[in-house]
């Protein structure tokens, strides 16, 4: 329970489903500020307050259980070295992966629970064989299956999201006013939950040493200079203080960023244009296609709350290709694809190569 | 109704403290008017500083009411700290312990960040005792420049009972104030603050079955601790504010009643936690009582069950029906490690799995047999659920 209203009313459903449950708080912050000094991670103080009012108000034990070294060591330190790797990472997914449907998920069955359950908007299915499936949420500007496309079947097993078959998020509050639970209205959150400031790049210059390096365009021709290639984001045209024009004249962006060397690859528009994704960390969401290594016809999202675009995929040579049939516009290395079939969730892979519908030399 | 093993985070309403308050609330008259009304009060407010005043062998004059143990160190650390570094500039060494609550180590720490204060940290044998070759050592080598020293009497996790007049018989050579925490003591062990030669001391209600919000600062009459709150010169001008003669006079009903029964109430409870100790040390052969072979306050039982965390063991123990408490949760509610088994030498996986047990008023043999029952049966599940 963080606090808000979608895990206050699936916590609310569940009981009403007849479940023995308890409220969890997970720790998982150890910025400061945020509790005293040399102590150990909090989330904020009024968030935990929240949640254990709506725990108090649906009569089941409420604890705060701390799982902040875990999640320093499996997603803020990956986050960090993600981006210095020059990769975008999506840290709400490592968190499921590695925490919520993990490290709370195992602690839950020891202590003898069954299933760990959340505020997510998805649903899980069973097919006629009994194979459990990841499937959208019925309210599609909400649907949080993207971030929940790292679970695997066991996990799934484990798992229950009941707000996936309400329609929306306003049936969501109504309900919470209703049922009287004070987070009713609170607002949502969008921010990275430990980055309180939501300012990413900022906050990285803290753990990442700022180094200067060259700014070139897909030639290797240099064009400029940046002070850190933290500062650079794929499909950025602002800000890059390039003096000589294109030869074309049309404006350069943020190709590629090559932590190795240092170097920002700029070049045109057109090249941002991406038409495959290849990656070798790629996991199945239940049960697995019966041969991958055929193509098969999908749909790929590549952002939380991104379009999805039509491709096929296979396995080739140990790494997942999609080949898209419309072409997605900057798309980074490390962020998560997820495939889908219909509404349901297949599997997903870390993005570790892309290539350009236009090659950026033409 | 579930077994309440809490006692030390707060303890039962005493009924007598109940009926004081009760009928304090129906009176009318603020204790500083001059009229018939405010002279009923005040003697009301009055006749419960010298209730205090004798619970703890101290001057009616020397007793401070406010509102419980975090004001009373709050106001001695930083009061004493900033007159005694006002008056002598070199003055700016506190010699403390790790071990202490909160409420002393946050000040403490606040006037090193803020106020160019140094706080040194005395030694402690693992069980918990001082070492008092460290604190001599530390005494010796700071001398003139210490403001002031700062030890609680009893330790509300272990229990553990620091030789307060033994302290203070080392800071005399340098004439320094000492300060203690005596919340976990006050209605434990006996207190004398004259026979201690202690300069404040901090006391709190509701460990003694006074409600939330009233304590008091012991304070010499020749010590001048400088105020936090400014305002109607109430309290010896120590302490501002219209006096709350109901808290008060509740407070002194608590008192006087802990006091009077300190010695059956005590082996009582220290009978009862002789025998919890014995059972667990049974049922969990690997157990470490934390305080064994210390001098300590008899309804206090302290524990490390190794190979499990805190969290799980009072999650599941909260799931049999069993309020005990481990290090201290922060706002929040996060179980962290305990800082006073840090303080005493145990390993951070070991403070965190710290249990406090503790007995009061309303424990009875069948609580403790019923505890250790339901210990018997978590202990396993606990040890499988930390994490590999």
């Amino acid at each position: 329970m963080s606090g808000g209203v979608d895990s206050a009313v699936a916590a609310a459903r569940a009981v009403e489903a007849g479940h023995d449950v308890i409220g969890v708080h997970l720790a998982l912050s150890r910025m400061p500020g945020t509790l005293r000094t040399g102590s150990r991670g909090c989330c904020t103080i009024e968030d935990s307050m929240d949640a254990q009012r709506a725990a108090n108000k649906l009569g089941i034990p409420y604890y705060v259980w701390d799982f902040s070294e875990r999640f320093k060591l499996d997603v803020v330190d990956d986050f960090v070295a993600e981006y210095q790797a020059g990769r975008t990472p999506n840290p709400c997914m490592r968190c499921n992966e590695k925490i919520k449907f993990a490290a709370l998920l195992e602690r839950g069955l020891s202590l003898g629970f069954d299933a760990v359950c959340t505020g997510h908007y998805a649903s899980i299915y069973e097919d006629e064989e009994g194979n459990l499936e990841l499937h959208r949420s019925l309210a599609m500007a909400k649907d949080q299956s993207y971030v929940l496309g790292v679970l695997n079947a066991d996990q799934l097993a484990h798992s229950m999201f009941p707000l996936g078959a309400t329609a929306s998020k306003d049936l969501i509050r109504a309900e919470a006013s209703e049922r009287g639970l004070t987070v009713a209205n609170k607002p949502d959150s969008y921010d990275i939950c430990f980055i309180p400031e939501g300012d990413t790049r900022e906050w990285l210059r803290d753990f990442i040493p700022t180094e200067p390096g060259k700014i070139v365009d897909t030639e290797g021709n240099q064009l400029g200079e940046h002070d850190g290639h933290v500062g650079f984001t794929i499909g950025q045209r602002k800000g890059l203080k390039i003096g000589t024009p294109a030869k074309d004249g049309k404006p350069r962006y943020v190709l590629e960023i090559r932590p190795k060397t240092k170097e920002v690859v700029v070049g045109p528009e057109s090249a941002l244009q991406i038409s495959d994704l290849f990656g070798a960390r790629y996991t199945w969401c239940g049960k697995a296609p019966e041969s991958p290594e055929t193509y098969f016809e999908c749909d790929v999202q590549v952002r939380a709350h991104g379009e999805t675009v039509p491709a096929t995929a296979a396995i080739v040579d140990g790494q997942m290709h999609v080949d898209l049939k419309e072409p997605l516009y900057g798309v980074a290395a490390g962020q998560t694809a997820v495939i889908y079939l219909g509404t349901r969730v297949l599997g997903q892979m870390t993005i570790d190569k892309t290539k350009s519908k236009v090659p950026a030399s033409a | 109704m579930p077994v309440f093993l809490d006692h030390a985070s707060t303890t039962a309403l005493r009924p007598s403290a109940k009926v004081a308050l009760t009928s304090a609330l129906d009176l009318l008259g603020n204790p500083s008017s001059v009229h018939s009304q405010g002279r009923g009060t005040r003697e009301l407010l009055e006749a419960s500083r010298d209730a205090i005043a004798k619970a703890v062998a101290a001057n009616r004059s020397e007793i401070i009411f406010n509102s419980g143990g975090t004001e009373g160190n709050n106001h001695a650390i930083k009061g004493i700290y900033w007159d005694r570094h006002q008056a002598d500039p070199a003055k700016r060494v506190i010699i403390s312990s790790e071990t202490e609550h909160h409420a002393v180590i946050d000040p403490l720490q606040w006037l090193q960040k803020n106020q160019g204060a140094e706080i040194v940290y005395v030694r402690h044998f693992q069980n918990g005792m001082v070492d008092f070759d460290s604190l001599k050592s530390l005494i010796e080598t700071h001398g003139p420049a210490i403001a002031m020293i700062s030890l609680m009497w009893v330790n509300n996790e272990t229990g553990v009972i620091t030789d307060i007049p033994a302290v203070v018989r080392l800071a005399n050579q340098y004439q320094i104030p000492v300060h203690s925490d005596a919340v976990a003591a006050f209605g434990h062990i006996p207190i004398d603050f004259q026979a201690s030669g202690l300069t404040a001391m901090s006391l709190s209600g509701h460990k003694i079955g006074a409600p939330i919000g009233v304590g008091a600062l012991v304070v010499l009459r020749s010590a001048k601790p400088i105020s936090l709150v400014h305002g109607g010169g109430q309290e010896r001008a120590l302490r501002s504010g219209t006096m709350n003669y109901p808290l008060a006079a509740s407070f002194a009903a608590a008192a006087t009643e802990a006091v009077a029964e300190l010695d059956e109430e005590m082996t009582r409870l220290e009978a009862l936690r002789d025998q919890l100790e014995a059972k667990v040390v049974e049922i969990a052969p690997s157990v470490i009582i934390t305080a064994l072979g210390a001098e300590r306050a008899g309804y206090n039982a302290h524990f490390i069950f190794p190979g499990t965390q805190s969290d799980a063991l009072l999650f599941l123990l909260d799931q049999e029906g069993f309020c005990v408490s481990a290090g201290s949760a922060c706002q929040a509610g996060v179980v962290g490690p305990s800082h006073v088994a840090i303080g005493m030498g145990f390993d951070q996986a070991e403070a965190s799995a710290c249990v406090r047990v503790t007995l009061g008023s309303t424990t009875t043999a069948a609580d403790i047999s019923a505890f250790i029952d339901a210990l018997e049966k978590i202990h396993p599940i606990a040890l499988q659920a930390a994490p590999a």
